[in-house]
């Protein structure tokens, strides 16, 4: 337990030490908080009521799916897990820990968010704070399992690029975050239901904002739960510690079975 | 006689169509230092992997104080120390916090003084990828052995490193052997396998081509004695005089060289030949074959012979 917790430390320590992730956990969320704060709430109405949730969700994916997969592939091409592994760091240890790490960062980051949206922007705040946690904390989950995934099963940093940035970029314009997906044209709205931000979202507007939903919340929490597990789980089977030396049978297009909740979702909540 | 720390026997290991290591066998003794010699490519990273579990053999077997490297890797890790020859880590962790980390795995209290004792404890702040070349070998060193490890395997830890900083790492190791630690040094430097290691193996092509003490190689080569002279009217130099038991000369920086199967009968009929040509003799020289030259002699045999996998 002590090197277990040793190692969640020293992973937090890099977290606001090292210049890319302090700018992925903290600047850039926070940055970017500000300046939909200024814009946002004048040009669009709607967006002020869920302004909090939303903004914790672009800390969430910024921490996660642009900061975790990066240093997974560093390290492992540099040796880093080589070294780990001739010293007895479980492979566990190595997939767990960054998630916890980075749990903490967005939790601060969330907390930030919370206290000054409304005194700063006139932003809604939550009618149930137990709701809002645990749907950050399961959303947080998730969308790390899926960063730490994305990681594991990708052979360089180009090929995290693509991937992060195929979960990054349609969530900002069609997860929900900057207008409801219920605005969406009816066949834009069934593919955003691919993406993990809108079941975030839709589940903190109906259980911590008492907002009208498109689909039952508890599922898309349901959904979002069972693809961050499936996630984790897949991180730890597929991760290698050596680019050259894959485990016979672990295929990294495995990782797929992370996004099939989505699909799920796709097909049974979209009516 | 003293106990085997490791057993390599008939070990092979393929990656797909290439063979690396082919059918090698030897053992360590417990306390030996032992070289595992070899050029690039000849299978000497292949077999220290194997042996830290950090690859598949595939075929043959390995044991480590009578533990499988493949079969039970976790109950090695304590048992082993390693310094890998490309390894690494996190470019933000400090020599400080390396310590603490890896021994707080080991479940060991954090070795500082190692960190003194290696010239890092001015250094201990200092991020990884801020520290030179030198003293990150240091400090995988440090971290190798700082759980006191029985048997330390050492993959070319010296490579590319400064005199002073060579000496002092020679320095631990021997002080480790002191103390019983169990020693595999590979690595392509035949002056510090020569100096360093109690035996050596050279590999060749994933196969061991010759093994025993550096005494023993050298002694069952050709035997040359290598004898340099420098004169100073240069008379050697302008002789086609064959000396005694002399079989090749040649000329080098002023230096006339002859190789001897008999420096005896030699040495005395070069000084001989320069009383008699009014020459006098500022230097000479007699050495002994080197591991190197054992090892070149080695190596070009088996690529006359057509050594092949």
């Amino acid at each position: 337990m002590t090197a277990f917790i040793y190692h969640f430390l020293y992973d937090f320590r890099t977290g606001m030490r090292d210049k890319t992730l302090l700018l992925l956990n903290y600047l850039f969320p926070l940055g970017f908080y500000i300046l939909m704060g200024l814009l946002m709430t004048g040009l669009n109405p709607t967006f002020a009521p869920t302004m909090i949730p939303a903004m914790i969700l672009v800390a969430i994916m910024a921490c996660t799916l642009l900061g975790l997969p990066n240093p997974v592939v560093e390290s492992r091409d540099a040796g880093v897990f080589r070294s780990f592994k001739i010293n007895g760091v479980p492979a566990l240890s190595i997939i767990t820990i960054p998630i916890l790490s980075n749990l903490v960062h967005i939790i601060l980051v969330s907390v930030i968010i919370s206290a000054t949206a409304r005194p700063l922007f006139g932003a809604g705040i939550p009618v149930n704070w137990g709701y809002f946690a645990l749907i950050l904390l399961v959303s947080a989950f998730t969308l790390a399992s899926l960063g730490m995934l994305i990681g594991v099963v990708s052979p360089n940093s180009r090929m995290i690029v693509l991937f992060s940035q195929s979960i990054f970029l349609p969530s900002m314009i069609l997860g929900g975050l900057m207008i409801p997906s219920d605005l969406l044209p009816p066949a834009l709205y069934r593919v955003s239901l691919l993406l993990p931000t809108n079941y975030a979202m839709n589940a903190w507007r109906g259980l911590a904002f008492g907002m009208s939903t498109t689909f039952e919340p508890l599922w898309g929490v349901l959904i979002l739960l069972t693809s961050g597990l499936i996630a984790y789980i897949l991180a730890i089977f597929l991760f290698s510690w050596d680019i050259k030396n894959r485990q016979v049978g672990h295929n990294p297009l495995l990782g797929l079975l992370a996004l099939l909740p989505y699909v799920l979702g796709t097909l049974f909540l979209a009516s | 006689m003293r106990e085997d720390s490791i057993l390599v026997k008939d070990f092979c290991k393929a990656y797909g169509e290439v063979i690396a290591v082919d059918g090698i066998s030897f053992n360590v003794h417990q306390g030996e230092i032992f070289g595992l010699l070899g050029p690039n490519g000849a299978g000497k990273t292949t077999t220290m992997e194997c042996l830290e579990g950090l690859r598949q053999p595939s075929a043959g077997s390995l044991r480590i104080m009578d533990i499988d490297p493949t079969r039970s890797p976790a109950s090695l890790r304590d048992l082993i120390g390693v310094q890998l020859q490309s390894s690494s880590l996190p470019g933000s962790m400090t020599s400080r916090e390396a310590m603490d980390f890896f021994c707080a795995y080991h479940r060991v209290v954090p070795r500082h003084d190692l960190l003194d004792r290696l010239g890092l404890g001015e250094k201990h702040t200092v991020q990884f990828s801020n520290l030179s070349t030198g003293l990150q070998r240091r400090l995988a060193l440090a971290l190798a052995i700082a759980h006191h490890p029985p048997v330390v395997l050492l993959d070319e830890p010296t490579a590319g490193l400064d005199v002073s900083t060579r000496v002092e790492l020679h320095e631990v190791m021997r002080e480790l052997q002191a103390d019983g630690t169990t020693i595999i040094l590979a690595t392509h430097d035949m002056a510090e396998a020569e100096k360093m290691a109690d035996r050596v193996a050279i590999l060749l092509r994933g196969k061991i081509a010759a093994t025993g003490s550096p005494t023993q190689l050298t002694a069952t080569g050709s035997g040359l004695v290598k004898i340099s002279v420098l004169s100073e009217n240069g008379s050697l130099e302008k002789s086609s005089e064959v000396f005694a038991a002399v079989s090749q000369r040649i000329i080098k920086e002023d230096y006339v060289i002859f190789y001897s199967h008999e420096a005896g009968d030699t040495v005395p009929a070069i000084l001989d030949y320069l009383k008699a040509h009014d020459d006098h003799l500022i230097d000479l020289r007699v050495e002994r074959p080197t591991l190197e030259d054992r090892f070149l002699e080695i190596t070009q045999s088996k690529q006359l012979n057509g050594y092949r996998l």
